[in-house]
Protein backbone atom coordinates (compact mmCIF):
# COMPACT_ATOMS: atom_id res chain seq x y z
CA UNK A 1 0.00 0.00 0.00
CA UNK A 2 2.82 2.44 1.18
CA UNK A 3 4.42 1.44 -1.91
CA UNK A 4 1.94 2.33 -4.30
CA UNK A 5 1.41 5.66 -3.23
CA UNK A 6 5.17 6.40 -3.60
CA UNK A 7 4.90 5.15 -6.73
CA UNK A 8 1.93 6.71 -8.05
CA UNK A 9 1.24 9.66 -5.85
CA UNK A 10 4.76 10.85 -5.09
CA UNK A 11 6.10 9.72 -8.74
CA UNK A 12 9.58 7.64 -7.04
CA UNK A 13 9.95 4.17 -8.90
CA UNK A 14 9.32 1.78 -5.62
CA UNK A 15 8.96 -1.92 -5.26
CA UNK A 16 7.92 -3.61 -2.31
CA UNK A 17 9.29 -6.96 -0.43
CA UNK A 18 6.51 -9.18 0.99
CA UNK A 19 6.41 -12.55 2.63
CA UNK A 20 5.46 -15.37 -0.01
CA UNK A 21 2.40 -16.18 2.63
CA UNK A 22 0.94 -12.45 1.43
CA UNK A 23 0.70 -13.45 -2.52
CA UNK A 24 -2.79 -13.26 -2.72
CA UNK A 25 -3.27 -10.75 -0.41
CA UNK A 26 -0.42 -8.80 -2.35
CA UNK A 27 -2.43 -9.09 -5.83
CA UNK A 28 -5.99 -8.44 -4.40
CA UNK A 29 -4.54 -5.35 -2.44
CA UNK A 30 -2.97 -4.13 -5.57
CA UNK A 31 -5.61 -4.95 -7.47
CA UNK A 32 -8.55 -2.67 -5.60
CA UNK A 33 -6.15 0.04 -5.58
CA UNK A 34 -5.81 0.35 -8.94
CA UNK A 35 -2.45 -0.69 -9.86
CA UNK A 36 -2.31 -4.02 -10.47
CA UNK A 37 1.17 -3.68 -12.30
CA UNK A 38 2.58 -2.48 -9.45
CA UNK A 39 6.51 -4.25 -8.67
CA UNK A 40 6.46 -6.41 -5.63
CA UNK A 41 9.30 -9.44 -5.01
CA UNK A 42 8.57 -12.13 -2.45
CA UNK A 43 10.71 -13.89 0.37
CA UNK A 44 10.28 -17.02 2.69
CA UNK A 45 7.97 -16.40 5.34
CA UNK A 46 8.98 -15.91 8.04
CA UNK A 47 11.37 -12.76 8.14
CA UNK A 48 10.91 -12.28 12.62
CA UNK A 49 13.00 -14.01 14.45
CA UNK A 50 16.02 -14.89 11.97
CA UNK A 51 19.16 -14.22 12.16
CA UNK A 52 21.34 -11.60 9.90
CA UNK A 53 22.88 -14.21 8.23
CA UNK A 54 19.25 -16.30 7.43
CA UNK A 55 17.88 -13.17 6.58
CA UNK A 56 20.74 -12.28 4.08
CA UNK A 57 19.86 -15.97 2.68
CA UNK A 58 17.08 -14.88 1.39
CA UNK A 59 18.24 -11.70 -0.29
CA UNK A 60 21.08 -13.66 -1.83
CA UNK A 61 18.36 -16.71 -2.46
CA UNK A 62 14.90 -16.56 -5.01
CA UNK A 63 11.58 -15.27 -4.65
CA UNK A 64 9.79 -19.12 -3.78
CA UNK A 65 6.97 -18.27 -5.78
CA UNK A 66 8.76 -16.88 -9.23
CA UNK A 67 11.85 -19.13 -8.58
CA UNK A 68 13.88 -15.83 -10.05
CA UNK A 69 16.88 -14.49 -8.13
CA UNK A 70 14.97 -11.76 -5.67
CA UNK A 71 17.55 -9.14 -6.00
CA UNK A 72 17.54 -9.22 -9.60
CA UNK A 73 13.62 -9.24 -9.51
CA UNK A 74 14.55 -5.70 -7.21
CA UNK A 75 16.33 -4.13 -9.79
CA UNK A 76 14.27 -4.64 -12.39
CA UNK A 77 11.64 -3.54 -10.47
CA UNK A 78 12.87 -0.19 -10.26
CA UNK A 79 14.37 0.14 -13.44
CA UNK A 80 12.55 -1.71 -16.12
CA UNK A 81 8.69 -0.43 -17.12
CA UNK A 82 5.79 -1.88 -16.26
CA UNK A 83 4.83 -4.11 -18.95
CA UNK A 84 0.86 -3.07 -18.33
CA UNK A 85 -0.65 -6.77 -19.44
CA UNK A 86 -2.29 -6.96 -16.18
CA UNK A 87 -4.05 -3.46 -16.46
CA UNK A 88 -5.51 -4.66 -19.99
CA UNK A 89 -6.83 -7.55 -18.14
CA UNK A 90 -8.56 -5.83 -15.40
CA UNK A 91 -11.98 -4.46 -15.53
CA UNK A 92 -12.62 -1.25 -13.75
CA UNK A 93 -16.73 -1.50 -13.47
CA UNK A 94 -18.38 -3.58 -11.25
CA UNK A 95 -22.07 -4.13 -10.36
CA UNK A 96 -23.12 -6.94 -7.82
CA UNK A 97 -26.78 -8.09 -8.83
CA UNK A 98 -29.38 -8.01 -6.56
CA UNK A 99 -30.64 -11.88 -7.10
CA UNK A 100 -28.71 -15.08 -7.73
CA UNK A 101 -29.97 -17.48 -9.98
CA UNK A 102 -32.96 -19.66 -8.76
CA UNK A 103 -32.31 -23.11 -7.73
CA UNK A 104 -33.33 -25.78 -5.61
CA UNK A 105 -32.41 -25.22 -1.65
CA UNK A 106 -29.71 -27.75 -1.64
CA UNK A 107 -27.95 -26.60 -4.62
CA UNK A 108 -28.30 -22.72 -3.33
CA UNK A 109 -27.00 -23.88 -0.29
CA UNK A 110 -23.92 -25.01 -2.32
CA UNK A 111 -23.77 -21.82 -4.24
CA UNK A 112 -23.80 -19.97 -1.06
CA UNK A 113 -20.83 -22.45 0.19
CA UNK A 114 -18.96 -22.26 -3.28
CA UNK A 115 -18.71 -18.61 -2.85
CA UNK A 116 -17.51 -18.11 0.58
CA UNK A 117 -20.67 -16.24 1.36
CA UNK A 118 -20.83 -18.11 5.13
CA UNK A 119 -19.40 -19.06 7.72
CA UNK A 120 -19.58 -22.49 6.65
CA UNK A 121 -22.12 -23.52 8.43
CA UNK A 122 -25.96 -24.00 6.87
CA UNK A 123 -27.81 -20.63 6.41
CA UNK A 124 -31.27 -19.84 5.99
CA UNK A 125 -31.78 -18.83 2.66
CA UNK A 126 -32.34 -14.68 1.35
CA UNK A 127 -35.88 -14.93 -0.62
CA UNK A 128 -37.51 -11.93 -1.30
CA UNK A 129 -39.98 -12.72 1.26
CA UNK A 130 -38.00 -13.22 4.37
CA UNK A 131 -35.80 -10.31 3.49
CA UNK A 132 -39.39 -8.25 3.14
CA UNK A 133 -39.88 -9.34 6.48
CA UNK A 134 -36.65 -8.37 8.41
CA UNK A 135 -37.52 -4.70 6.39
CA UNK A 136 -40.41 -4.39 7.54
CA UNK A 137 -39.05 -4.02 11.07
CA UNK A 138 -36.74 -1.00 10.61
CA UNK A 139 -38.33 2.64 9.35
CA UNK A 140 -35.08 2.85 7.13
CA UNK A 141 -35.37 2.37 3.25
CA UNK A 142 -34.32 -0.31 1.50
CA UNK A 143 -32.16 1.25 -0.98
CA UNK A 144 -30.73 3.56 1.59
CA UNK A 145 -27.01 3.07 2.42
CA UNK A 146 -26.28 1.55 5.39
CA UNK A 147 -22.79 2.10 5.66
CA UNK A 148 -18.95 1.33 4.54
CA UNK A 149 -16.91 -1.88 6.00
CA UNK A 150 -13.31 -3.34 5.01
CA UNK A 151 -11.09 -5.88 6.25
CA UNK A 152 -8.29 -3.71 7.02
CA UNK A 153 -6.60 -0.15 6.69
CA UNK A 154 -5.29 -1.01 3.63
CA UNK A 155 -8.12 -2.07 1.59
CA UNK A 156 -10.95 0.25 -0.11
CA UNK A 157 -13.95 0.34 1.75
CA UNK A 158 -17.33 -1.55 0.31
CA UNK A 159 -20.73 -0.02 0.37
CA UNK A 160 -23.91 -1.58 1.71
CA UNK A 161 -27.87 -0.86 1.82
CA UNK A 162 -30.13 -1.78 4.03
CA UNK A 163 -31.32 -4.67 2.15
CA UNK A 164 -27.91 -5.95 1.79
CA UNK A 165 -28.03 -5.76 5.76
CA UNK A 166 -31.58 -7.66 6.22
CA UNK A 167 -30.25 -10.48 3.65
CA UNK A 168 -27.16 -11.53 5.64
CA UNK A 169 -29.73 -11.21 8.50
CA UNK A 170 -32.10 -13.55 7.18
CA UNK A 171 -28.96 -15.46 6.57
CA UNK A 172 -28.10 -15.63 9.87
CA UNK A 173 -31.49 -17.08 11.21
CA UNK A 174 -32.00 -13.78 12.79
CA UNK A 175 -35.51 -12.74 13.66
CA UNK A 176 -37.14 -9.38 12.61
CA UNK A 177 -37.55 -7.96 15.47
CA UNK A 178 -33.34 -7.85 15.66
CA UNK A 179 -32.86 -6.25 12.78
CA UNK A 180 -32.46 -2.71 14.43
CA UNK A 181 -29.36 -4.58 16.50
CA UNK A 182 -28.01 -5.54 12.96
CA UNK A 183 -27.85 -2.87 11.31
CA UNK A 184 -26.73 -0.83 14.16
CA UNK A 185 -23.87 -3.13 14.08
CA UNK A 186 -23.72 -2.90 10.13
CA UNK A 187 -23.53 1.08 10.36
CA UNK A 188 -20.64 0.74 12.77
CA UNK A 189 -17.76 0.72 9.83
CA UNK A 190 -16.09 -1.74 11.90
CA UNK A 191 -15.64 -5.37 10.64
CA UNK A 192 -16.10 -8.46 12.55
CA UNK A 193 -13.76 -10.30 9.68
CA UNK A 194 -11.04 -8.21 9.93
CA UNK A 195 -8.03 -9.87 7.85
CA UNK A 196 -5.20 -9.17 10.68
CA UNK A 197 -2.89 -12.05 10.99
CA UNK A 198 -3.05 -12.12 14.56
CA UNK A 199 -6.67 -14.02 13.93
CA UNK A 200 -9.26 -11.26 15.97
CA UNK A 201 -12.79 -12.02 16.49
CA UNK A 202 -15.14 -9.50 18.07
CA UNK A 203 -16.97 -9.45 20.49
CA UNK A 204 -20.81 -7.16 21.33
CA UNK A 205 -22.28 -5.88 24.28
CA UNK A 206 -26.10 -4.74 24.06
CA UNK A 207 -27.39 -2.35 26.56
CA UNK A 208 -30.61 -0.36 27.37
CA UNK A 209 -34.30 -1.42 27.10
CA UNK A 210 -34.09 -3.54 23.65
CA UNK A 211 -32.34 -6.34 25.18
CA UNK A 212 -35.69 -7.26 27.26
CA UNK A 213 -37.86 -6.47 23.75
CA UNK A 214 -36.17 -9.02 21.99
CA UNK A 215 -35.17 -11.57 24.47
CA UNK A 216 -31.40 -11.21 24.94
CA UNK A 217 -29.58 -12.92 27.86
CA UNK A 218 -27.47 -11.22 30.51
CA UNK A 219 -27.46 -14.02 32.75
CA UNK A 220 -26.47 -17.98 32.96
CA UNK A 221 -24.54 -18.48 29.52
CA UNK A 222 -25.34 -15.37 28.15
CA UNK A 223 -21.79 -15.61 25.94
CA UNK A 224 -22.55 -19.08 25.41
CA UNK A 225 -25.02 -20.84 22.49
CA UNK A 226 -28.02 -20.69 24.25
CA UNK A 227 -30.12 -17.22 23.40
CA UNK A 228 -31.49 -17.18 20.15
CA UNK A 229 -30.68 -13.47 19.87
CA UNK A 230 -27.69 -13.53 21.18
CA UNK A 231 -26.49 -16.31 19.28
CA UNK A 232 -28.62 -15.27 15.60
CA UNK A 233 -27.32 -11.19 16.19
CA UNK A 234 -23.64 -12.00 16.70
CA UNK A 235 -23.60 -14.45 13.46
CA UNK A 236 -25.08 -12.03 11.70
CA UNK A 237 -22.54 -9.56 12.53
CA UNK A 238 -19.77 -11.84 10.74
CA UNK A 239 -22.02 -12.66 8.08
CA UNK A 240 -22.37 -9.25 6.72
CA UNK A 241 -19.36 -8.39 7.95
CA UNK A 242 -17.78 -10.97 5.27
CA UNK A 243 -20.27 -10.39 2.99
CA UNK A 244 -20.68 -6.56 2.69
CA UNK A 245 -16.33 -5.72 2.87
CA UNK A 246 -15.69 -7.68 -0.22
CA UNK A 247 -14.96 -11.14 1.47
CA UNK A 248 -13.01 -12.88 4.21
CA UNK A 249 -11.34 -15.75 1.98
CA UNK A 250 -7.75 -17.29 4.12
CA UNK A 251 -5.11 -16.35 2.07
CA UNK A 252 -6.37 -13.60 0.30
CA UNK A 253 -8.84 -11.41 2.71
CA UNK A 254 -8.21 -13.38 5.72
CA UNK A 255 -5.00 -13.58 6.99
CA UNK A 256 -5.17 -14.79 10.21
CA UNK A 257 -2.87 -17.65 10.86
CA UNK A 258 -4.42 -19.45 13.38
CA UNK A 259 -8.17 -18.61 12.99
CA UNK A 260 -10.27 -17.55 16.32
CA UNK A 261 -13.33 -19.70 17.87
CA UNK A 262 -14.82 -16.69 18.55
CA UNK A 263 -15.27 -15.34 15.37
CA UNK A 264 -17.87 -18.18 14.46
CA UNK A 265 -20.80 -16.45 16.52
CA UNK A 266 -19.17 -13.54 17.58
CA UNK A 267 -19.21 -12.99 21.39
CA UNK A 268 -22.61 -11.13 21.62
CA UNK A 269 -24.13 -10.84 25.32
CA UNK A 270 -26.39 -8.06 26.76
CA UNK A 271 -25.06 -6.35 29.74
CA UNK A 272 -26.69 -7.71 32.89
CA UNK A 273 -27.63 -4.01 34.23
CA UNK A 274 -30.53 -5.53 36.65
CA UNK A 275 -28.14 -7.49 38.70
CA UNK A 276 -24.79 -4.74 37.89
CA UNK A 277 -23.70 -2.62 41.34
CA UNK A 278 -22.81 -0.24 38.58
CA UNK A 279 -23.69 2.11 35.92
CA UNK A 280 -24.47 0.38 32.39
CA UNK A 281 -21.75 0.47 30.02
CA UNK A 282 -23.87 2.62 27.61
CA UNK A 283 -24.56 5.48 30.27
CA UNK A 284 -20.61 5.57 30.76
CA UNK A 285 -20.27 6.38 27.75
CA UNK A 286 -22.79 9.93 27.13
CA UNK A 287 -26.14 7.48 26.22
CA UNK A 288 -29.44 7.70 28.73
CA UNK A 289 -30.38 4.35 30.04
CA UNK A 290 -33.60 4.42 28.26
CA UNK A 291 -31.57 4.37 25.02
CA UNK A 292 -30.87 1.12 23.77
CA UNK A 293 -27.33 0.73 21.99
CA UNK A 294 -24.58 -2.20 20.98
CA UNK A 295 -20.58 -1.72 21.93
CA UNK A 296 -18.23 -3.25 19.68
CA UNK A 297 -14.98 -4.64 21.12
CA UNK A 298 -12.27 -6.54 18.69
CA UNK A 299 -9.25 -8.56 19.34
CA UNK A 300 -10.84 -11.21 21.76
CA UNK A 301 -7.33 -13.43 21.58
CA UNK A 302 -6.00 -13.36 24.86
CA UNK A 303 -8.35 -14.70 28.05
CA UNK A 304 -7.49 -14.82 31.63
CA UNK A 305 -10.16 -16.15 34.17
CA UNK A 306 -10.93 -17.32 37.63
CA UNK A 307 -13.21 -17.83 40.64
CA UNK A 308 -13.64 -14.93 43.38
CA UNK A 309 -11.97 -12.33 44.72
CA UNK A 310 -9.90 -13.62 47.26
CA UNK A 311 -9.38 -11.86 50.34
CA UNK A 312 -5.88 -12.36 51.23
CA UNK A 313 -4.05 -11.96 47.43
CA UNK A 314 -6.65 -10.90 45.61
CA UNK A 315 -4.08 -8.12 44.56
CA UNK A 316 -1.76 -10.42 43.19
CA UNK A 317 -4.09 -12.82 41.62
CA UNK A 318 -5.59 -9.94 39.48
CA UNK A 319 -1.56 -8.37 38.57
CA UNK A 320 -0.77 -12.00 37.83
CA UNK A 321 -3.52 -12.11 35.34
CA UNK A 322 -3.05 -9.22 34.07
CA UNK A 323 0.71 -9.64 33.53
CA UNK A 324 -0.54 -12.49 31.81
CA UNK A 325 -2.46 -11.02 28.78
CA UNK A 326 -1.40 -9.90 25.52
CA UNK A 327 0.16 -6.62 26.38
CA UNK A 328 -0.96 -4.88 23.12
CA UNK A 329 -4.82 -5.78 23.85
CA UNK A 330 -6.05 -3.36 26.49
CA UNK A 331 -8.11 -6.09 29.50
CA UNK A 332 -11.88 -5.66 29.10
CA UNK A 333 -13.36 -7.16 32.44
CA UNK A 334 -16.62 -9.72 31.97
CA UNK A 335 -17.66 -9.82 35.35
CA UNK A 336 -20.39 -11.91 36.70
CA UNK A 337 -22.46 -9.87 39.34
CA UNK A 338 -21.39 -11.81 42.13
CA UNK A 339 -17.71 -11.12 41.64
CA UNK A 340 -18.63 -7.81 40.72
CA UNK A 341 -19.62 -7.28 44.57
CA UNK A 342 -16.83 -9.26 45.40
CA UNK A 343 -14.74 -6.27 43.83
CA UNK A 344 -16.65 -3.53 45.91
CA UNK A 345 -16.19 -5.42 49.07
CA UNK A 346 -12.31 -5.78 48.72
CA UNK A 347 -11.45 -2.70 47.06
CA UNK A 348 -14.03 -0.09 47.43
CA UNK A 349 -14.52 0.28 44.17
CA UNK A 350 -18.09 1.67 44.28
CA UNK A 351 -17.95 2.52 40.63
CA UNK A 352 -16.54 0.98 37.42
CA UNK A 353 -13.70 3.67 36.99
CA UNK A 354 -12.43 3.55 40.76
CA UNK A 355 -11.81 -0.69 39.93
CA UNK A 356 -10.41 1.24 36.12
CA UNK A 357 -8.06 3.50 37.77
CA UNK A 358 -6.72 0.25 40.36
CA UNK A 359 -6.64 -1.64 37.21
CA UNK A 360 -4.49 0.90 35.56
CA UNK A 361 -2.15 1.46 38.65
CA UNK A 362 -1.36 -2.16 39.08
CA UNK A 363 -1.19 -3.63 35.37
CA UNK A 364 2.68 -3.34 35.89
CA UNK A 365 5.45 -5.10 33.87
CA UNK A 366 9.69 -4.79 34.04
CA UNK A 367 10.44 -1.90 31.01
CA UNK A 368 12.86 -4.24 29.45
CA UNK A 369 10.41 -7.17 28.88
CA UNK A 370 7.41 -5.09 27.83
CA UNK A 371 9.43 -3.25 24.95
CA UNK A 372 10.81 -6.63 23.97
CA UNK A 373 7.13 -7.89 22.89
CA UNK A 374 6.86 -8.62 19.17
CA UNK A 375 3.29 -6.88 19.37
CA UNK A 376 4.68 -3.83 21.29
CA UNK A 377 7.99 -3.88 18.70
CA UNK A 378 5.51 -3.92 15.90
CA UNK A 379 2.40 -1.04 16.70
CA UNK A 380 4.23 0.72 20.26
CA UNK A 381 7.73 1.12 19.36
CA UNK A 382 7.85 2.98 16.66
CA UNK A 383 5.62 5.37 18.27
CA UNK A 384 6.89 5.79 21.04
CA UNK A 385 10.44 6.52 18.84
CA UNK A 386 8.93 9.32 17.36
CA UNK A 387 7.17 11.02 20.45
CA UNK A 388 4.01 9.77 21.10
CA UNK A 389 2.87 10.00 24.52
CA UNK A 390 2.55 8.09 27.19
CA UNK A 391 4.76 5.54 25.13
CA UNK A 392 8.03 8.09 24.38
CA UNK A 393 7.96 8.29 28.29
CA UNK A 394 7.86 4.68 29.12
CA UNK A 395 10.53 4.48 26.49
CA UNK A 396 12.82 6.31 29.21
CA UNK A 397 12.35 3.87 31.96
CA UNK A 398 15.41 1.76 33.29
CA UNK A 399 14.79 -1.94 32.05
CA UNK A 400 14.19 -2.92 35.39
CA UNK A 401 11.38 -0.03 36.28
CA UNK A 402 8.15 -0.91 36.03
CA UNK A 403 5.92 0.30 33.32
CA UNK A 404 2.30 0.51 32.89
CA UNK A 405 1.27 -1.76 30.45
CA UNK A 406 -2.05 -0.21 29.38
CA UNK A 407 -3.72 3.21 29.29
CA UNK A 408 -7.07 3.98 31.79
CA UNK A 409 -9.03 4.85 28.65
CA UNK A 410 -8.33 1.57 27.42
CA UNK A 411 -9.37 -0.37 30.75
CA UNK A 412 -13.31 -1.43 30.08
CA UNK A 413 -15.49 -3.62 33.07
CA UNK A 414 -19.02 -5.15 32.02
CA UNK A 415 -21.28 -7.47 34.17
CA UNK A 416 -22.76 -10.32 32.93
CA UNK A 417 -23.54 -13.51 34.41
CA UNK A 418 -26.14 -15.83 35.96
CA UNK A 419 -24.50 -15.83 39.44
CA UNK A 420 -24.44 -19.73 39.46
CA UNK A 421 -21.04 -18.67 40.75
CA UNK A 422 -18.76 -15.75 41.29
CA UNK A 423 -16.25 -16.36 38.01
CA UNK A 424 -15.27 -14.00 35.83
CA UNK A 425 -12.75 -13.27 33.25
CA UNK A 426 -10.37 -10.61 31.70
CA UNK A 427 -11.11 -10.28 27.57
CA UNK A 428 -7.86 -8.86 25.92
CA UNK A 429 -9.73 -6.60 23.23
CA UNK A 430 -10.19 -2.56 22.10
CA UNK A 431 -13.72 -0.72 22.37
CA UNK A 432 -13.91 0.24 19.67
CA UNK A 433 -17.70 2.19 19.85
CA UNK A 434 -21.00 2.60 21.29
CA UNK A 435 -23.58 2.99 18.43
CA UNK A 436 -27.63 3.79 18.63
CA UNK A 437 -29.99 1.07 18.14
CA UNK A 438 -32.81 3.36 18.04
CA UNK A 439 -31.90 5.39 15.32
CA UNK A 440 -31.97 1.94 13.30
CA UNK A 441 -35.61 1.41 14.67
CA UNK B 1 -44.33 -12.55 -3.86
CA UNK B 2 -43.17 -16.20 -5.04
CA UNK B 3 -40.88 -17.59 -3.28
CA UNK B 4 -40.47 -20.62 -5.76
CA UNK B 5 -40.91 -21.39 -9.53
CA UNK B 6 -41.04 -24.99 -10.47
CA UNK B 7 -38.94 -25.92 -7.38
CA UNK B 8 -36.70 -23.74 -7.80
CA UNK B 9 -36.10 -20.39 -4.98
CA UNK B 10 -35.38 -16.77 -5.78
CA UNK B 11 -32.69 -15.74 -3.26
CA UNK B 12 -30.74 -12.38 -2.93
CA UNK B 13 -27.23 -11.93 -3.35
CA UNK B 14 -25.24 -11.14 0.09
CA UNK B 15 -22.78 -9.07 -1.34
CA UNK B 16 -22.13 -5.82 -0.28
CA UNK B 17 -21.11 -2.87 -3.76
CA UNK B 18 -17.36 -3.06 -4.62
CA UNK B 19 -15.77 0.40 -5.13
CA UNK B 20 -15.32 1.37 -8.44
CA UNK B 21 -11.35 1.32 -9.28
CA UNK B 22 -9.28 4.27 -10.75
CA UNK B 23 -6.40 3.57 -12.69
CA UNK B 24 -2.99 4.65 -11.12
CA UNK B 25 0.08 5.22 -13.14
CA UNK B 26 3.08 4.24 -12.11
CA UNK B 27 6.88 6.39 -11.95
CA UNK B 28 8.81 6.23 -15.07
CA UNK B 29 11.42 3.51 -14.08
CA UNK B 30 15.04 4.51 -13.81
CA UNK B 31 16.65 2.04 -16.52
CA UNK B 32 20.01 1.80 -14.82
CA UNK B 33 21.02 2.16 -10.90
CA UNK B 34 24.11 3.39 -11.49
CA UNK B 35 24.80 6.53 -9.49
CA UNK B 36 21.00 6.46 -8.12
CA UNK B 37 20.17 7.15 -4.58
CA UNK B 38 17.71 4.50 -3.33
CA UNK B 39 15.75 4.70 -0.34
CA UNK B 40 15.14 1.43 1.91
CA UNK B 41 11.89 2.27 3.30
CA UNK B 42 11.93 0.25 7.28
CA UNK B 43 7.98 0.15 8.02
CA UNK B 44 9.31 -1.28 11.64
CA UNK B 45 7.40 -4.37 11.50
CA UNK B 46 8.47 -8.03 12.70
CA UNK B 47 12.30 -7.18 12.27
CA UNK B 48 12.07 -5.84 8.48
CA UNK B 49 15.07 -3.19 9.88
CA UNK B 50 16.94 -5.89 9.96
CA UNK B 51 16.24 -7.69 6.76
CA UNK B 52 16.67 -4.30 5.15
CA UNK B 53 20.48 -4.14 6.54
CA UNK B 54 21.19 -7.20 4.47
CA UNK B 55 19.89 -5.60 1.06
CA UNK B 56 22.08 -2.53 2.11
CA UNK B 57 24.97 -5.03 2.37
CA UNK B 58 24.24 -6.70 -0.89
CA UNK B 59 24.20 -3.39 -2.50
CA UNK B 60 27.44 -2.46 -1.09
CA UNK B 61 29.07 -5.66 -2.05
CA UNK B 62 27.31 -5.97 -5.41
CA UNK B 63 26.74 -2.71 -6.58
CA UNK B 64 28.93 -0.83 -4.83
CA UNK B 65 27.89 2.39 -7.64
CA UNK B 66 24.01 2.77 -6.02
CA UNK B 67 24.07 5.31 -2.85
CA UNK B 68 21.38 3.08 -0.44
CA UNK B 69 19.91 5.13 2.67
CA UNK B 70 18.35 3.29 5.20
CA UNK B 71 15.06 5.51 6.74
CA UNK B 72 12.40 4.24 9.24
CA UNK B 73 9.06 4.94 9.08
CA UNK B 74 8.23 8.04 11.14
CA UNK B 75 5.46 5.54 13.16
CA UNK B 76 3.73 2.21 12.93
CA UNK B 77 3.12 0.76 9.41
CA UNK B 78 -0.16 0.85 9.59
CA UNK B 79 0.04 4.54 9.27
CA UNK B 80 0.75 7.06 5.91
CA UNK B 81 4.23 8.66 6.24
CA UNK B 82 3.87 11.61 4.09
CA UNK B 83 7.22 13.38 5.78
CA UNK B 84 9.35 10.23 4.77
CA UNK B 85 7.58 10.09 1.62
CA UNK B 86 8.44 13.58 0.06
CA UNK B 87 11.99 13.32 1.75
CA UNK B 88 12.66 10.29 -0.26
CA UNK B 89 10.74 12.32 -3.18
CA UNK B 90 13.71 15.46 -2.86
CA UNK B 91 16.28 13.07 -1.77
CA UNK B 92 16.25 9.61 -3.85
CA UNK B 93 15.91 8.24 -7.26
CA UNK B 94 14.04 5.01 -6.14
CA UNK B 95 12.56 3.14 -2.90
CA UNK B 96 12.26 -0.09 -1.78
CA UNK B 97 10.16 -1.08 0.94
CA UNK B 98 9.99 -4.12 2.87
CA UNK B 99 9.08 -6.20 4.51
CA UNK B 100 5.66 -5.42 3.90
CA UNK B 101 2.90 -6.97 5.53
Amino acid sequence: MHAIALDSKYNVPTIAIHTNAFEKAVQSVTRMHGMPQARYTFVPQPVMGKTAAQLRAYVDGKNPISGRPVMQEVIEGLTRPAEGDHLKETKFERSTPRLVDADTDDNLQQVFLDHNWTDKLPIVLPTEKKVEEMLRHTSRKPDEIAGHLRSNQFRQHWEFTVEKVAVNAVMAGARPEYFPVILALAASGVSARGSTTSSMAAMVAVNGPIRHEIGMNAGTGAMAPYNHANATIGRAYGLLSQNLQGGSIPGDSYMGSQGNGYAYGTVTFAENEERSPWTPFHVQHGFKPTDSTVSIFTGCRSTAFTLGVREKYWREHVRNMLRGMDAHSAPTFLLDPIAARQFIDRGGFDTKEKMIEWVYENALMPASEYWDYQLIQNYIYPRATFGEEPYASKLKAAPQDMIRMFKPDEIHILVVGGETNGYWRIMGCNYQKTISIDEWR
Amino acid sequence: MADTNNGNIAVLNPVGYPPKITPKSMAPRLGTLDGKTIYLVDPRFDDSGLFLRQVKDWFAEHMPSVKTELVEMSSVYTKDDPKTWEMIKANGDGAIIGVGH
